[in-house]
């Protein structure tokens, strides 16, 4: 996690860039979260790779529901300089979940960017091949939305197995 | 790749729902030689787990591949986001199933940087002992399994019965061979039995040598040298665009180990070397996991003579179960075992990203808490799913054999791609 | 697929022929009955029963691997214990010259039709063991994710674990050892209705038998 001194440098860098871009920096237990504005997160990680961070490590989605706006993405970032980790997020809504794509710059977002699509339903403008990873081509749906039910079987007790059919019919 | 509407030839709907991935009908060429798309399916002896490959071939010479993923999906991230997080550990367990330790290690590690709850001495060194067996244990699978592949089946064998030591240890340990649950958030389940030290010690005794011995059955096999040297190589600072870490990074130079460079749990009290290799090829993958095991073994020494003493897992009764002795005298210990029980502990909200040296990469575990008593997003970076995407390019050229030999050189556990 | 429970011998037929094997084994019978009993009962039963015991002897096991029941299927073909002394060494990468399925691992809905297939493309007869909870039931992820097995063919042994030791998952390979040695086709395929290769269709949503346990409320996304 950066000192204080280092993070006031990291914002400054990105708003320079990008005078809109920085929105808050969230802080949790070792670990510090730099938020942004949807477009210009391509320009912001190019900030962050002249600033030392240079690894992308994760690119992943999260459901922030009910909290609006909903969805988010997370880029954990490692400068192996300096052997620190950096997080950028950002937000986009359910009704409008447009994001740029950071795989034509960070080639390593690839199948993480379509696992965010495949699971949450998060379009990002630009990835070359953006289609389901993990779930069948034709499932309907982003089963790792908060609201999406967790499905599975019911567990069968006396009182419900007649309930179920095709069990034992 | 140019794809035919589907509606216009007459299928079952079964037979539609089958084609999980747009395959050209038409027949690609290049230049004056004809190009096919093979599929190597779900089911195959050789990749390593439901892995799907689409390669398009020319000859026998690869053109493009296309790994698919998705055969083993089990939903463990939702399935955790159900579970209270003491009970979410079993089911995050079971992703990269043959580096169980490391996912629970990861997830661990994560809930207590949000909990900002200090590990006793002695639980992190046993951390550091069962993580290093379990390094181990999967570099042995990867050395039956790759050698199967090529053909040395008695190389698989010989693994497979160091394996069987290996999880003797674990069942002496936990009671359980794989998907111990001995990872606790705190610490560790339960503190080691008595003679479990010894048993490690002479395994590890034993080890090095026969490391080396199944070193030798394929480094003087002439047949293997040929498959392995010089093959797929990939160059480090292509390695690092796609995001590739552990093994394969450091086969092709790069001595990245966040063991060293980042230390966790008491790592840094150790004293052991980074293999790293020259050239990236297959040869060197092998190379370097081979070393990693005898690397290991002397952690693992290290960790067993300076084992401190004290408590295994933590104090704080708002996190870990009290000790069962304490119920029938302390008021406070039965409402704390009945809190953690039923409802679970209450990690304060926020968001942890905790990265870790598993077998394969940086394997890194993001949990966002809410406050409640059940994890609001559990996400693991799984180092198979990243270093997959550098398998195109480094086979993109060569043959299907080659390209066989390289995949089980990349060591992907797909349960870890598709959790 | 339709369960249909029948009872395996009608108990009068059965009392007919308790009757007749009485009479031969006393000499009552005359030379026809005693020949018609010998064709129908004694040589057919003999032959049967030595080819049920060569079968059950010599499973070809597929190498079929799914996920960490697989690791501990390879270890009960390693060498601490090790298979080949009952005979089902033998591990067929093609379907078509293996007969007896090992589900090991958790069968998520990618990977069932592929299953499926594979089943149908191996030669009759053959057997099919869920090792581990996740096949048989869905095991430790009751999820959208994944089937259980039965869902979508005929299991005759079910190995419970997770994974099973692999002297559970022998245990489960002798059960299987010893059913065929009673009787290898078992009834289970009159019961299962599982004759040939069948198309699988898909069920209207409103047959679709996946009850949410957790649901949890909203609309979105469907559990196919």
């Amino acid at each position: 996690m950066p000192d204080a001194a280092t993070l006031e440098r990291l914002v400054g860098a990105l708003k320079a860039s990008d005078s809109e871009s920085v929105i808050d920096t969230v802080e949790s237990p070792g670990r510090v979260a730099i938020e942004v504005k949807p477009d210009s997160i391509v320009g912001s990680l190019e900030v962050m790779r002249k600033a030392g961070y240079e690894f992308l490590a994760s690119v992943h989605g999260v459901d922030y529901y009910p909290n609006e706006p909903r969805l988010g993405v997370d880029y954990e970032l490692l400068s192996r300089e300096a052997c620190d980790r950096v997080a950028l997020t950002l937000r986009v809504s359910t009704e409008d979940p447009h994001l740029p794509s950071v795989t034509p710059a960070w080639p390593c977002a690839n199948n993480q960017e379509r696992e965010a699509y495949d699971m949450f339903g998060l379009i990002f403008d630009g990835h070359p091949d953006l289609r389901r990873i993990l779930m069948p081509e034709d499932y309907e749906g982003h089963p790792q939305r908060r609201d999406f039910p967790i499905g599975g079987e019911p567990v069968l007790f006396t009182h419900n197995e007649h309930n179920v059919p095709r069990w034992f019919e | 790749m140019s794809t035919v509407d589907p509606a216009a030839r007459e299928l079952s709907a079964y037979r539609k729902m089958e084609e999980s991935v747009t395959i050209s009908e038409t027949t690609e060429f290049e230049g004056d030689r004809e190009l096919l798309t093979l599929n190597l399916g779900p089911h195959h002896p050789a990749t390593h787990g439901v892995l799907r490959l689409l390669v398009t071939l020319d000859g026998e010479v690869i053109r493009r591949l296309q790994p698919i993923f998705g055969y083993l999906h089990t939903g463990i991230e939702k399935t955790a986001e159900q579970k209270s997080y003491w009970k979410a550990i079993p089911v995050v367990e079971r992703m990269d199933y043959v580096s169980y330790y490391f996912n629970a290690m990861a997830y661990c590690g994560a809930v207590e940087a949000l909990l900002e709850v200090e590990i006793p001495k002695r639980a992190q060194y046993l951390r550091v002992i069962h993580l290093e067996l379990n390094r181990i244990m999967s570099h042995l699978v990867f050395l039956g399994t790759s050698a199967l592949d090529l053909g040395a089946i008695s190389v698989w064998w010989y693994c497979f019965r160091e394996r069987e030591t290996l999880l003797d240890l674990f069942e002496m340990s936990s009671g359980q061979r794989m998907h111990t649950r001995y990872f606790q958030i705190g610490g560790v389940i339960e503190d080691i039995p008595e003679g479990w030290i010894e048993q490690v010690r002479k395994f590890c005794a034993i080890m090095p040598e026969r490391a080396d011995t199944y070193g030798d059955l394929l480094n003087k096999n002439e047949i293997f040298l040929q498959r392995q040297r010089d093959v797929c190589p990939l160059p480090a600072e292509k390695l690092r665009e796609l995001g590739v870490t552990g093994p394969l990074l450091r086969a092709a130079g790069d001595p990245w180990d966040l063991r060293k460079a980042m230390p966790y749990s008491s790592y840094e009290d150790f004293d052991f070397k980074i293999p790293v290799g020259t050239k990236g090829d297959n040869y060197d993958r092998f190379q370097v996991r081979l070393a990693e095991v005898k690397e290991s073994i002397k952690i693992i020494v290290q960790a067993l003579d300076n084992l401190p003493d004290g408590p295994t897992i933590t104090e704080d009764r708002k996190i870990a179960l009290p000790p069962r002795h304490e119920l029938a005298t302390s008021m406070e210990a039965l409402i704390h075992h009945f809190k953690l029980v039923t409802e679970g502990m209450r990690v304060p909200a926020g968001e942890a990203y905790y990265a870790i040296e598993g077998a394969r990469g940086e394997l890194g575990c993001f949990v966002r808490s809410d406050g409640s008593s059940k994890p609001a997003r559990v996400h693991m970076r799984d180092p198979s799913l990243v270093n997959m995407q550098a398998a195109p390019a480094a086979t993109e050229g060569w043959l299907i054999a080659d390209m066989l030999a390289t995949v089980a050189m990349f060591d992907p556990i797909i349960g870890g791609v598709d959790r | 697929m339709e369960v249909i429970r029948q009872k395996a011998t009608d108990s009068e037929e059965f009392r007919s022929k308790q009757l007749r094997a009485r009479d031969m084994l006393r000499g009552d019978l005359d030379d026809k009955d005693l020949d018609e009993f010998v064709q129908e009962r004694v040589l057919t039963t003999t032959l049967e029963k030595a080819s049920d015991w060569a079968r059950g002897n010599s499973f070809f096991p597929l190498t079929f691997g799914l996920a960490c029941c697989a690791i501990e299927m390879m270890t009960v073909a390693a060498s601490r214990l090790d298979i080949a002394r009952f005979g089902y060494e033998a591990f067929r990468a093609s379907p078509r010259q293996a007969d007896l399925l090992v589900l090991s691992g958790r069968i998520s809905i990618k990977m069932a039709p592929v299953i499926r297939r594979i089943y149908d493309q191996m030669l009759e007869p053959k057997y099919v063991i869920a090792m581990g909870a996740c096949s048989s039931s869905m095991g430790v992820f009751n999820n959208y994710a994944i089937v259980p097995a039965d869902k979508f063919m005929p299991v005759d042994v079910h190995v419970p674990g997770c994974p099973p030791r692999p002297e559970a998952l022998m245990h489960g390979i002798l059960e299987l050892r010893s059913m065929v040695h009673g009787d290898p086709t078992l009834g289970w395929r009159e019961r299962y209705e599982a004759e040939g290769t069948e198309e699988i269709y898909p069920l209207a949503p409103a047959d679709a038998t996946g009850v949410n346990v957790f649901g949890a409320g909203g609309t979105e996304g469907t559990n196919a």
